[in-house]
C-alpha cells in the first residue's frame, strides 16, 4: 500500500473510532434519560428526577467530548479525502449538511436548556427539552447512517459529465434500503451501551452499599432496556443486515465469515484463525450448514466463497474483518445471555441481592464499546477496497497533495490531544460517579447547587 | 452562513480573547463563562453547518480548499477541541490551579483561533496556488512574502489575522459588557474603547494592503455602484461603536460591531464574486459556476435548507430569550 494512503486511512480510522466511543453513549443515554424523566413526570416521583439529573451530568461531559471530536470528522472528508469529496460530495454533502442544519442545531439549542434550565422551565417544558435533545441526537445518527449507506450501497445518483456523482433522486438517496436496517442495528447498539453503563453504575452502587434507592432504579431501567435491545440487535436487525450483505456485498460476507471456498451447505465458523496464504481456518469450531441457513434460509444453499471473486476485489484486510465480525457477534450473544438471566432474576425479585450477577453486570461496562467498535469496523473494512462501493476505490479517494509527512503530523497531533482528552474524561466521569446521584454531596467550596444539572 | 458563524461564535471567541485580562477574579471569570456557556456550542454548530452546506452545494470548492488549507484547518480543529474542553471542564474541578490551567487554555486557543480565521480569510482574498487539477497545498509559511510560492502566513494574511483578533476582541467586549455589570462590565467597556483605534487603524491599512495585493478588487465596485453601500456601512458602524460605547449603550455597540463584521465579509465576497477561491494564476480561479453541485441536488437542497433555516432561527430566538438579561451567579453551572 502506498505510504500516504495508509496514513490517511489510519487518520480517519483513529479519529472516527475514538469519536464514536462518545456518541453511542450520548444516543443511548438520551433515550434512557427521556424514560426516567417520563416516569418522574407521570408518577410525580422526585427520585426519578434525581436519577435523571445524575445521568444528565454524565451525559453533559460525554456530549462535550462527542462534539469536539465530531467536528474533525466532517472536516476530514475535505482535508484528507478531497478526491472522494469532489467525486461524491454532490450526493453525500446533502446528508452531512442536513445533519448540521436539522439535528445539530436542534440538539445544541436544547441541550443548553436541558442542562441549565431546569429551574427556569416547568417540569413539562424541561421534559420536552430532554425529548428535543434525544430527537436531535437520534436524527443526527440517521443522517450519518444514510451517508455511510450511500458508500456501502450507492443509490439515487447519476454520473455527471466531469465524472463526479450528483443527486438524481433525493428520496431514493435518503431512504436507501441499506440505511433502514443499518440505522436500526446501529441505534440498538447505542441503546445497549447506554443500558449497560447505567446498569453497571447501579451495580457498583449496590455492591458498595451506597445510594441503593437510586441504584435500583439504574439497574432496573438498564436491565429492561438492555435485554430488549440486545435481543432486537440479533433478531431482526442483525439478521437483516447480514441478509443485505449477502445480497449486495457477497465478497464481504465471504471474508467476514472466513469462507475461502464456495460450497453448498456452508458451515458457520464460531472459533478459528483465518490463514490467507493456505486459504483455510486453523482449529475451526463450526456449526454445519448454519451459514447457508443464515444467508439463504436453506441448509444446503450454495454460498460463494472468496474464490468466487477476483482477488483485487477482496477486502484488503481479511483477518481484521473476520475478527471484528466475530467479536461483534460473540459479544452480542453474550449480551443476550447475561441480560436475559438478569431480567429473570429481576422478575423473581432476587437481582438486587444476587451479588455474583451484580459483579458481572458491573464488569460488563466496556463490552458494548468493543462490540460497537467491532461492528463499525466490520462495516467499513468490509466495504474495502471501495470508498464508494463499486464506484470509487479507496486508493483514488485521498488528498493527493497532502503528503504522508503532513498527514502523519496531524495524526500524531490528534493522538496526543485525544489521549489527554480520554484521561480527563475518565477522571471527570469517575468523580461524578463517586459524588453520586444525591444532591448536597458537592464539595464545600461549590457555589452552585447540585440540583442544577451537569 | 459564514457571516453568521463569525458574528455569533465571534463574540464568544472575543470573550475568550479578553478573558484573562478583563475578568480578574474567579467569580468574574465564571460570569463570562456563564454568559457564553449556554450558547457557544450552538454557535459552533454554524461552523459545522456552513461546512456541510459548502460540501453539498460546492463540492469542488470544499475538496480544494479543505485539502489545500490542510494544516491551518487541522490546527483550527485542535484549537476548537482545546477551547471546548477549557470552557466545559473548568466548572467540574473546584481547584484553582486546574481552573487557571483551563482559563489559559480557553483564552489562548480563542486568541489563536481569531488569528487563524483571519489569516484564512486573508488567503482567500490574496489567492492560492491552484493549478489545472483544481487542487493546491500550502505550507504554513514560506518566506512571508506574498508570492509566487505562498504560505498560509505571509505579511498580508498576518495583518488580516491581527485585524480579526482586534475586531473579535472588541466584539467580545461589547457582548461581555452587555451581559454583565459592575467592575467586569466596566472593564469590558474600557477594553473595547482601547480596541477601537487599533481596529480603525488596521481596517484602513488592510484595505490599502488589499488594494496593493489585488488591484482588481475594485472592479466589481466600479461595475455595480450599489456595492459602495457596503464600505459605507463599515465606516458607519465603526463610528457608531465609537459613539455608543462610552455612553453605555452596549446593545447598540454590539449591533454595530456585528454590522461591521458582516460588512467586511460581504465587502470581500462582493469584490471577489463570482470567484470563490481565487488562484494566483487567474485561469485556475474557482468560481461558483465551476464548483457547484448538480442542478437537482441544489434545488432539493435549497428547499430543505430554507425549511431548516427557519427552524434554526426559531430555536436561537427561543434560547437567547431564555438566557437574556445580565448574568447572575448562584444558579447553574460554570
Amino acid at each position: 500500500m502506498d505510504g500516504a494512503l495508509l496514513i490517511h486511512r489510519l487518520h480517519f480510522a483513529f479519529t472516527a473510532t475514538f469519536h464514536y466511543l462518545f456518541p453511542q453513549l450520548t444516543m443511548g443515554l438520551a433515550l434512557l434519560i427521556v424514560v426516567l424523566k417520563t416516569i418522574a413526570l407521570r408518577r410525580n416521583n422526585p427520585v426519578y428526577d434525581e436519577a435523571a439529573r445524575f445521568w444528565a451530568k454524565i451525559f453533559g461531559i460525554n456530549f462535550i467530548v462527542g462534539v469536539v471530536t465530531g467536528i474533525p470528522m466532517e472536516f476530514q472528508f475535505g482535508t484528507n479525502w478531497s478526491h472522494f469529496s469532489r467525486f461524491a460530495g454532490g450526493v453525500i454533502g446533502q446528508t452531512l449538511a442536513m445533519e448540521g442544519m436539522f439535528a445539530f442545531f436542534l440538539e445544541s439549542a436544547f441541550i443548553g436548556l436541558f442542562l441549565f434550565g431546569e429551574k427556569r422551565l416547568s417540569p413539562k417544558a424541561h421534559w420536552l427539552s430532554a425529548v428535543a435533545v434525544f430527537a436531535g441526537s437520534w436524527l443526527s445518527g440517521y443522517f450519518i447512517i444514510a451517508t455511510d449507506a450511500f458508500m456501502q450501497h450507492p443509490v439515487g445518483y447519476y454520473k455527471a459529465a466531469d465524472g463526479s456523482l450528483q443527486l438524481a433522486s433525493f428520496w431514493d438517496f435518503v431512504l436507501n434500503p441499506w440505511a433502514g436496517w443499518q440505522y436500526a442495528h446501529n441505534m440498538g447498539g447505542a441503546a445497549i451501551t447506554g443500558a449497560f453503563i447505567m446498569t453497571s453504575v447501579g451495580a457498583f452502587y449496590l455492591l458498595s452499599g451506597k445510594w441503593t434507592t437510586h441504584a435500583r432504579i439504574f439497574v432496573k431501567t438498564g436491565v429492561i432496556a438492555g435485554c430488549l435491545f440486545s435481543v432486537l440487535q440479533i433478531f431482526p436487525t442483525g439478521d437483516q443486515q447480514g441478509k443485505m450483505v449477502t445480497d449486495l456485498q457477497p465478497v464481504t460476507l465471504a471474508a467476514m465469515e472466513g469462507l475461502f471456498h464456495s460450497q453448498p451447505g456452508a458451515s458457520l465458523v464460531i472459533i478459528g484463525q483465518p490463514d490467507e496464504q493456505k486459504r483455510k481456518i486453523d482449529n475451526p469450531i463450526e456449526v454445519p450448514g448454519m451459514l447457508s441457513i443464515l444467508s439463504y434460509r436453506r441448509w444446503n444453499a450454495h454460498v460463494r466463497g472468496l474464490d468466487a471473486f477476483p482477488q483485487h476485489d477482496w477486502p484488503d484486510n481479511i483477518p481484521l474483518l473476520y475478527y471484528s465480525y466475530h467479536i461483534m457477534v460473540g459479544l452480542g450473544t453474550f449480551f443476550v445471555a447475561i441480560m436475559v438471566v438478569a431480567l429473570l432474576l429481576l422478575w423473581r425479585g432476587r437481582l438486587f441481592n444476587a451479588r455474583w450477577m451484580l459483579w458481572i453486570l458491573m464488569l460488563s461496562a466496556p463490552f458494548p464499546y468493543i462490540a460497537n467498535t467491532a461492528g463499525w469496523m466490520t462495516a467499513e473494512i468490509g466495504r474495502q477496497p471501495w470508498v464508494v462501493y463499486g464506484l470509487m476505490r479507496t486508493e483514488d479517494g485521498y488528498s493527493k497533495l497532502v503528503s504522508a509527512g503532513n498527514s502523519m503530523f496531524t495524526l500524531l497531533g490528534f493522538m496526543g490531544i485525544y489521549t489527554v482528552l480520554g484521561i480527563l474524561f475518565l477522571f471527570l466521569i469517575w468523580r461524578e460517579i463517586e459524588r453520586g446521584p444525591v444532591a448536597g454531596n458537592e464539595p464545600v467550596s461549590s457555589l452552585h447547587p447540585a440540583t442544577e444539572a451537569r | 452562513m459564514i457571516a453568521a458563524y463569525v458574528v455569533l461564535d465571534g463574540f464568544d471567541l472575543g470573550a475568550g480573547a479578553i478573558y484573562l485580562i478583563a475578568a480578574k477574579t474567579n467569580n468574574e471569570r465564571r460570569r463570562v463563562l456563564r454568559a457564553i456557556g449556554p450558547v457557544w456550542d450552538g454557535n459552533e454548530v454554524w461552523l459545522i453547518a456552513a461546512g456541510g452546506t459548502l460540501y453539498f452545494a460546492f463540492p469542488r470548492l470544499y475538496a480544494s480548499s479543505f485539502s489545500g488549507f490542510y494544516l491551518p484547518l487541522t490546527i483550527v480543529l485542535w484549537l476548537l477541541i482545546l477551547r471546548g474542553v477549557g470552557i466545559e471542564f473548568r466548572g467540574h474541578i473546584e481547584n484553582h490551579v486546574w481552573q487557571d490551567f483551563f482559563d489559559v487554555i480557553f483564552s489562548v486557543s480563542s486568541i489563536l483561533l481569531a488569528v487563524v480565521f483571519g489569516a484564512a480569510l486573508g488567503n482567500v482574498v490574496r489567492g492560492v496556488p491552484l493549478d489545472s487539477t483544481g487542487y493546491f497545498f500550502e505550507p504554513l509559511w514560506t518566506n512571508f512574502k506574498s508570492g509566487p510560492q505562498t504560505g498560509i502566513l505571509d505579511w498580508y494574511t498576518v495583518l488580516i489575522g491581527a485585524l480579526a483578533l482586534v475586531t473579535l476582541a472588541a466584539h467580545g467586549s461589547y457582548y461581555v459588557a452587555l451581559k454583565t455589570d459592575e467592575d467586569l462590565g466596566r472593564r469590558a467597556r474600557g477594553f473595547a474603547l482601547l480596541c477601537w483605534p487599533l481596529q480603525f487603524f488596521l481596517t484602513i491599512s488592510t484595505l490599502l494592503a488589499t488594494y496593493f495585493i489585488r488591484p482588481e478588487i475594485m472592479v466589481n465596485y466600479g461595475r455595480h455602484k450599489v456595492g459602495i453601500l457596503v464600505p459605507m456601512m463599515v465606516v458607519a458602524s465603526l463610528a457608531v461603536m465609537l459613539w455608543a460605547n462610552p455612553k453605555g449603550k452596549e446593545k447598540l455597540a454590539f449591533v454595530a460591531s456585528s454590522l461591521y463584521i458582516v460588512g467586511m465579509l460581504v465587502g470581500a465576497a462582493f469584490a471577489l464574486y463570482p470567484v470563490v477561491l481565487p488562484a494566483r494564476d487567474h485561469q485556475y480561479d474557482l468560481t461558483i459556476y465551476n464548483t457547484a453541485a448538480g442542478a437537482h441536488g441544489l434545488n432539493v437542497g435549497l428547499v430543505w435548507w430554507l425549511f431548516a433555516a427557519v427552524l434554526v432561527v426559531a430555536y436561537f430566538v427561543f434560547v437567547y430569550r431564555r438566557f437574556r438579561g445580565k448574568v447572575q451567579l448562584g444558579e447553574g453551572h460554570y
